[in-house]
């Protein structure tokens, strides 16, 4: 799906040139140019790497993506570390390759799919989002990657599925905490509803920076759901399932008066030890204010109407 | 041996300040990761629950080695207890909020941690204000009393620092043990003198 928005900033507008350089390894590395015949037009051409690149679906297109390198090394990433630096280099050793993903469950066609083969199914798209985690900072990202609809579509929902849930890769051998079962019960689990799971803004993320996604960050898919706390959009990804009844998700499970199912960014909403009215952008500098947490992530405009008659307080 | 106390005591207060200068220094080279203001917010937050533990082992030490010497080591490690603890509250205010006040407001009143911050905080500041030896004639019986308090100050900055985490509980783990450690020392000496003044006491009058 191609989202229009109003003024469309060209990619290199937000991306040093350098970095489209590194955007023809990244298109290489996923294995798209392999056959010179398949390539779709949008990676066609040296210097259009990505031209055909759908803009960005935030409603704020003049957002700044934050440095990459604070981006790259402020992760949370349990499976390896409680440490948010940390996580850099222990991710290092996980295995993504190959990689494929179950989708299963609720629909007419369950299959396992290579992660090539998706790819080669979905025109990917750069959305620059802005991305607030739990613990009260946030960033703008700007990720590589295609609506989560059009995956669910290709396996065919059936009208029972009305929720979806995704779940980690087990992989104790490089995951420390996974082995020793250290405070979260393994494998990670997420999950939203089916009209949060087919939003446009919904996305499954295989890269940011126009680079293949760095392990600590998710790699090579993770879920991205721009107006949700930053633990609902989990990372690498191997199983979907859609689902008649709302799946057990991990922070759910582990603290369930702390983090709800829903996890709706809120200001109004603080989290049962913390206020959650404000957040620190990573990147702004010494000696300026923290910013103004906004109701959805600042993606009321198009996501408020999935919550109309709930109340946000009690579904947290 | 008054000369070495006293050279000691200004070396005592130049490593107090080593903390400070290293985090300048990792300022200075950018040396605070992906969170800078977060960071040097925690370093500041750390090392003043620190110099709290360690004003309190003072007069557990001066007890068990029947040595009056250090009241003035009590003195330095609390006020630097102070010092940094006004460093973090200053930091938060202007570093990571810029005297938005507005923001401040909300974030102290949805915060129930940083509730226990802003108790230990104005116990420490009262207990800095108070220091001096003049306040101490001043205050008089009374100056004891308060300082006391300086028990409820290390235990609020625990719950603080406790109720602040979403998981890793090791480090104020650690501390919450030091506290209990030096807290019962106290509560031990306490009962033990109360209990050798009772047989002091003769018979008939220790109606308590
Ligand atoms: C004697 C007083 C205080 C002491 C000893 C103290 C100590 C600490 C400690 C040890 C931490 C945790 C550092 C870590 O994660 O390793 C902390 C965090 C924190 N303190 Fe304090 N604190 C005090 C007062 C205050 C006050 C007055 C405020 C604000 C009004 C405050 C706000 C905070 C905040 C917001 C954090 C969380 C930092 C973060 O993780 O982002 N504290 N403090």
């Amino acid at each position: 799906m191609i989202i229009k928005t109003e003024k469309d900033i060209p990619s290199s507008e937000i991306t040093p040139p350098e970095i489209f350089q590194e955007r023809r390894k990244f298109i290489q590395m996923l294995g798209l140019t392999l056959a010179g015949a398949n390539i779709p037009s949008a990676f066609a051409g040296d210097n259009k790497v990505f031209s055909n690149l759908a803009k960005s679906a935030t409603p704020d297109n003049s957002l700044k993506p934050t440095p990459v390198e604070l981006v790259k090394n402020y992760t949370n990433y349990y499976e390896f570390t409680f440490n948010k630096d940390d996580s850099t280099k222990l991710a290092q050793s996980m295995v993504i390759d190959p990689w494929s993903v179950e989708i299963s469950g609720e629909v007419e066609k369950p299959a396992t799919y290579h992660l090539e083969d998706i790819l080669s199914q979905q025109t990917l798209e750069e959305r620059i989002y802005r991305f607030r985690c739990v613990e009260g900072w946030s960033m703008v990202v700007p990720w590589v990657g295609f609506s989560l609809a059009n995956l669910l579509k290709m396996a065919k929902p059936l009208s029972t599925a009305q929720f979806v849930k995704f779940t980690t890769i087990e992989q104790p051998e490089t995951m420390p905490n996974q082995r020793e079962k250290k405070m979260l019960d393994f494998p990670y689990v997420e999950g939203l509803r089916i009209d949060e799971a087919m939003h446009p803004l919904t996305m499954l993320a295989v890269g940011m920076y126009g680079e293949k996604l760095p392990k600590q960050n998710g790699a090579p898919l993770r879920l991205v759901v721009p107006w949700k706390y930053g633990f609902k959009s989990i990372k690498a990804i191997v199983k979907i399932e859609l689902l008649k009844k709302p799946p057990l998700t991990t922070w759910n499970k582990s603290a369930p008066q702390e983090y709800g199912f829903y996890a709706n960014v809120n200001p109004a909403v603080s989290h049962p030890r913390w206020s959650q009215n404000s957040e620190r952008l990573l990147g702004s500098g010494f000696f300026t204010s923290r910013r103004q947490t906004e109701l959805f992530n600042g993606y009321g405009e198009q996501v408020a109407s999935l919550y109309k008659d709930m109340d946000l307080r009690h579904f947290f | 041996m008054n000369a070495l106390i006293k050279n000691l005591w200004t070396v005592t207060l130049v490593v107090c300040l080593l903390p400070l200068l290293l985090l300048g220094l990792d300022v200075v080279f950018d040396n605070l990761g992906s969170n800078p203001i977060q960071a040097v917010h925690i370093r500041l937050g750390d090392w003043s629950l620190r110099f709290l533990c360690i004003a309190l082992t003072i007069t557990p030490i001066q007890t068990i080695t029947r040595w009056r010497g250090m009241p003035e080591y009590r003195q330095l490690f609390g006020l630097f207890a102070f010092f940094y603890a006004s460093l973090h509250f200053l930091v938060y205010l202007l570093v990571d909020h810029n005297f938005n006040w507005s923001l401040i407001i909300m974030d102290i009143i949805e915060s129930p941690y940083i509730w226990f911050g802003v108790f230990a905080y104005i116990i420490v500041f009262l207990l800095g204000i108070t220091s001096s030896k003049f306040a101490m004639k001043k205050l008089g019986k009374n100056w004891k009393k308060l300082h006391r308090w300086v028990y409820l100050a290390a235990i609020a900055s625990v719950i603080h620092y406790f109720w602040q985490l979403k998981g890793n509980l090791a480090e104020p783990l650690l501390y919450a043990i030091i506290i209990s450690l030096l807290l019962s020392f106290r509560i031990f000496t306490w009962f033990t003198a109360r209990q050798l003044g009772k047989m002091m006491i003769p018979k008939g009058r220790g109606d308590e």
